[in-house]
């Protein structure tokens, strides 16, 4: 059983009298702990698809199932305790709350599953080591840097431990430097064991990924699985920093 | 999330946009402290009569001249047409009656004062030694109005501080001679000052025997007949005592009117109270205002927060979580400015009470209670659409907001 089972998803818009179909018969298995990549022109449904992965979105037909289990028919409440337990999600333009510090945008997956207070101080502590913001706590986005926002964003989105961690254009706002950082943060939790799903414009970036999904008019036009530790190769013309 | 971090949440929220909340509580508090100094005002104007009225005594029978409808004051209870005269021969007769204990004849006029080469105008007022009780004065120098027959004419009087004070600047008034109009008088007692306010001051007064009084006006009438009653349970059989006798006295004729000091009493009650109430409805109105903002400031919220609602979303929020941290900061700017307005109502009806002492301007509970209550439910009732609205955001439309 794969951790995620997707099997003849569509998706359509209406927009007045015109469908778009944003997805059309995706059938997709990801096994826990992979590192995808997916790419595509714009408008080829990768924001859709992860949209769809992360229970943000429902599809028109077809079946997705999450660990075993059919998520498309659970209520929405239900979703929500999927996404806050099993889902992380990064996002390109970092979606931090401006008027919190850093420090309580990493906690506020905790505080909305319910965490006491009490509870939630040593793992946001703990949280701001490993991303290397010990020293950013109490400072608000807006005192931030962007990869420093990215990595607070990506401290938030895996605060809860999730199974999965959904990135749409983790990058697209940093600069090539904070980019490969951000990257080998993200790479550095897929080898912990977190499966990884990465949209991306970048071919290098996408390159790095062991599994690469071309994405075309919402279908699946190639799944490619490249050699095993292909992110590692010197070939690859990018020097990744030290995690 | 918890309840506690639901309120934290909604506290940094509404302080983020510190002028907006400064605003919205400011509608709020005006409302409140509206409704506060308004009620206070009239209630304390209420009281004042009350406290003014009841200073003549709880067992107390008016008796005018003249027919008015009974059980109640109206226009006619104030205008005294008079077909036959009360006299002092009938309050004699009331004196008579088992359940009556005092009666004091009242005669007024205006005259003129003199004391060597001071001169003054003063409101005589001629009754008799009941009078003191009655009104419950008290005596500073010398002695009250002899008790004697209603009839006799004594030479005597009995003045107001204010007036002593004026007649006789540093110098005692009892055993003095005084002339009222063309009457010489001597003093044999000065009033305590009454130290009231408005209303009906008797620090100004010179109080003469009834016949007096009415020999210096050149009438045999009397203005009113104070009486009464032994006790306030004596006071409805009391009444038709006085009734009954004074019709007897007059050939059956009901040509006089019996008031008692409840039905007054009651009636400038409920007349004062009605108006406390009206004033309290109309800043209610405010409140309903101020409800109105609230939604208005919280959809705007909604719309500046709708990247933020999508990602807590994200991040796994139900929706009920999401309704009420936006229902929690609707209330939160409510409750504060509603405190906020509660303590301007109270800072602004202790400004009336020292820009007139006399007037007991206190809110009554009721209407704080209101007040407050109302503040909190409009801005908990507003910020349900918001809230509702918020939590039914599409995530995905959501997070592309900027
Ligand atoms: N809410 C929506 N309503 C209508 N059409 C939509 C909506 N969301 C997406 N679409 C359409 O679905 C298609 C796929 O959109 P999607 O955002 O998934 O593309 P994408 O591959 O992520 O593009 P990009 O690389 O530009 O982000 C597009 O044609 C888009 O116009
Ligand atoms: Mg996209």
């Amino acid at each position: 059983m794969a951790q995620i089972e997707l099997d003849h998803i569509d998706r359509i818009f209406r927009l007045g009298d015109s469908e778009v179909h944003a997805l059309r018969d995706v059938t997709l298995r990801i096994e826990a702990g992979e590192y995808v990549s997916v790419m595509g022109p714009s408008g080829s449904g990768k924001s859709t698809l992860l949209n769809l992965l992360g229970l943000l979105d429902r599809p028109n037909a077809g079946a997705y199932r999450l660990e075993g289990r059919d998520v498309t028919t659970l209520s929405p409440d239900e979703q929500a305790t999927v996404r806050s337990a099993r889902i992380g999600f990064v996002f390109q333009s970092f979606h931090l709350v401006p008027r919190l510090s850093a420090a309580e945008n990493i906690g506020l997956p905790l505080v909305l599953a319910g965490v006491p207070a009490a509870e939630r101080a040593p793992r946001v502590t703990r949280a701001l080591e490993d991303f290397g913001l010990e020293g950013r706590a109490h400072h608000r986005p807006d005192e931030l840097s962007g990869g420093q926002r990215q990595r607070v964003a990506i401290a938030r989105a895996t605060i809860m431990r999730p199974a999965m961690l959904l990135a749409d254009e983790p990058t697209g706002n940093l600069d090539r430097a904070t980019g490969h950082e951000v990257t080998a943060l993200l790479e550095a939790l897929n080898a912990a064991g977190t499966t990884l799903i990465v949209v991306t414009h970048d071919p290098a970036m996408g390159e790095r990924a062991r599994r690469r999904i071309l994405m075309e008019d919402g279908a699946i036009r190639q799944d490619l699985r490249a050699a095993a530790a292909a992110p590692e190769s010197p070939g690859s013309g990018s020097t990744a920093p030290p995690p | 999330m918890t309840p506690a971090d639901t309120l934290r949440f909604a506290t940094r929220a509404a302080t983020a946009w510190p002028l907006r909340t400064a605003l919205m509580m400011l509608a709020m508090s005006i409302g409140v402290a509206a409704v506060v100094v308004l009620t206070a005002l009239g209630d304390g104007a209420r009281r004042y009569v009350v406290n003014e009225f009841s200073a003549l005594g709880a067992s107390l029978l008016i008796v005018l001249p003249g027919r008015t409808e009974t059980g109640g004051v109206n226009a006619g209870s104030f205008v005294s047409s008079t077909p036959r005269e009360l006299t002092n021969a009938d309050a004699a007769a009331l004196l008579r009656l088992p359940l009556v204990q005092r009666v004091a004849p009242l005669a007024v006029g205006n005259s003129e004062i003199a004391v060597g080469g001071r001169l003054r105008e003063a409101t005589v007022v001629g009754t008799s030694t009941d009078f003191l009780e009655l009104r419950g004065l008290e005596i500073g120098q010398g002695s009250f109005l002899p008790r004697e027959d209603f009839n006799r004419a004594s030479a005597v009087a009995v003045i107001g501080d204010a007036l002593r004070s004026e007649l006789f600047p540093g110098q005692s008034a009892v055993g003095r001679m005084i002339r009222v109009g063309d009457t010489r008088l001597r003093v044999i007692g000065v009033l305590a000052p009454s130290g009231r306010g408005l209303g009906m001051t008797t620090d100004e007064l010179v109080l003469v025997p009834v016949a007096t009084a009415q020999a210096m006006f050149d009438t045999s009438g009397l203005f009113r007949i104070f009486v009464e009653a032994r006790g306030r349970e004596a006071l409805p059989g009391a009444q038709r005592q006085v009734e009954e006798r004074l019709r007897a006295r007059r050939d059956g004729e009901l040509d006089f009117t019996v008031i008692t000091q409840d039905a007054v009493l009651g009636t400038f009650d409920r007349i004062l109270g009605a108006l406390t109430l009206g004033v309290a409805g109309i800043a209610a109105i405010s409140l309903a205002v101020a409800g109105i903002l609230v939604m208005n400031v919280m959809l705007v919220a909604v719309t500046q927060r709708t990247a933020e609602i999508g990602l807590l979303k994200a991040l796994g929020a139900r929706a009920g979580t999401i309704r009420a941290a936006f229902l929690a900061e609707a209330a939160l700017l409510s409750v504060a400015g509603a405190l906020t307005g509660f303590a301007l109502g109270h800072a602004g009806a202790w400004g009336v009470r020292l820009a007139f002492p006399e007037l007991p301007a206190w809110p009554p509970d009721w209407a704080v209670v209101a007040a407050l209550a109302t503040a909190l439910g409009t801005g908990v009732l507003f910020g349900v659409l918001p809230a509702r609205r918020a939590a039914r955001l599409d995530a995905v439309q959501a997070l592309s907001k900027r």
